[in-house]
């Protein structure tokens, strides 16, 4: 007899098994979601000295049970808020902010340093809502982190953060984190909630 | 007695699938590599609301995953009230501290000040059951927290 090649394993139907498994793993996937809104929640401790601040450098902000929004006393539309924000914390009424650019109404806030957006929401408020306006008030803090940003070193904030987290990135971390600090400073991030 | 034979003309003739496993397994294992395995099975609606301005949480082993929301289809005998779920099973508000304290114990001690915990709360949720748990974050003094969202617009979706 002469050699004869082995005969060849019929691979027909591995690709059912692997369809089979494929499927498996399609249906029991479920992509995770791991991003969100970062926030701090205040301490514990009561402080009995009551702090004064003007009334002209708070922005209150109440939800009702509703889902209505009352910015500063007046009804507004969700889609309005991050400008009105923007426009409060940008104002520099007393003329100390040199790179804000907003209208320097006197009516309005002080300085980005002493503007504080106050959060009021009621207990029926919708989670949906709660989160919608987080949202827009981190917005407008982002947008003009961003702007800040970019006339000073010629990138966006949020560029900035995302190089100082990438462990790949080649720069200069210590010199970027002195920068992103700089832009806090400039337009920190003051949101209290009342309880 | 031609050298070459004239072709039969057998119709069309069959496409070659041999590539075809290799395509199925690509899949396959694109599936395998991506699937995350769900540490808690859900007993309640879990319908995240939609953000746009957030944050990656990495480092997966220091969060500390809160639910809530309403009982699912399944548990409908829990009524229909938004209820918050720790570990697999259904917990009352006054649970969270035993329960922050309980995670902070299986962590290294000094990773304890970098755990965050994320509130995956269904968006149909109200806010009196948010601010409940705030309130007893605050209380064992856990206070970094993160609205775990879906990336979207917020308008437009109801």
């Amino acid at each position: 007899m002469s050699k004869r090649a082995a005969p060849e394993v019929n691979a027909g139907s591995m690709a059912d098994i692997a369809f089979l498994l494929l499927i498996f793993f399609l249906v029991t996937t479920t992509i995770e979601t791991d991003s969100g809104i970062n926030r701090k929640l205040p301490p514990m401790e009561e402080s009995d000295e009551d702090v004064i601040i003007k009334q002209k450098n708070i922005f209150t902000v109440l939800l009702n049970g509703k889902d209505q929004l009352l910015v500063e006393d007046e009804i507004m539309e969700l889609k309005n808020l991050r400008k009105a924000a923007r426009e409060f914390l940008d104002n520099g009424g007393d003329k100390s902010c040199d790179y804000c650019r907003g209208k320097k109404d006197p009516t309005s806030s002080d300085n980005p340093d002493k503007a504080i957006i106050s959060l009021k929401n009621e207990r029926e408020t919708s989670y949906k809502t709660y989160i919608a306006v987080q949202n827009e008030l981190v917005a407008a803090y982002n947008e003009l982190r961003d702007a800040r940003a970019q006339s000073l070193y010629g990138k966006s904030f949020t560029e900035m953060e995302a190089n100082y987290k990438d462990v790949n990135w080649p720069g200069n971390k210590e010199k970027l984190k002195e920068k992103i600090d700089q832009i806090k400073t400039d337009y920190p991030q003051k949101l209290s909630e009342v309880q | 007695m031609s050298k070459f034979k004239k072709k039969k003309d057998g119709g069309i003739p069959a496409v070659n699938t041999a590539a075809l496993p290799d395509i199925v397994f690509m899949l396959l294992f694109f599936f395998m590599v991506a699937t995350v395995m769900r540490q808690n099975t859900l007993m309640i609606d879990n319908n995240l609301p939609f953000a746009d301005q957030v944050e990656k949480l990495d480092k997966k082993d220091l969060v500390m995953y809160i639910y809530a929301g309403k009982p699912s289809s399944n548990y409908k005998q829990y009524g229909t009230e938004a209820k918050i779920q720790l570990n697999d099973k259904f917990a009352d508000v006054n649970e969270i501290a035993s329960f922050i304290a309980a995670e902070r114990a299986s962590k290294r001690e000094e990773l304890i000040p970098f755990l965050t915990t994320a509130l995956k709360v269904d968006s149909d949720a109200n806010m009196g059951l948010i601010g409940d748990i705030k309130q007893e974050l605050r209380k064992v003094n856990a206070l970094k927290i993160n609205y775990t969202t879906k990336k979207g617009s917020v308008f437009g979706r109801n």
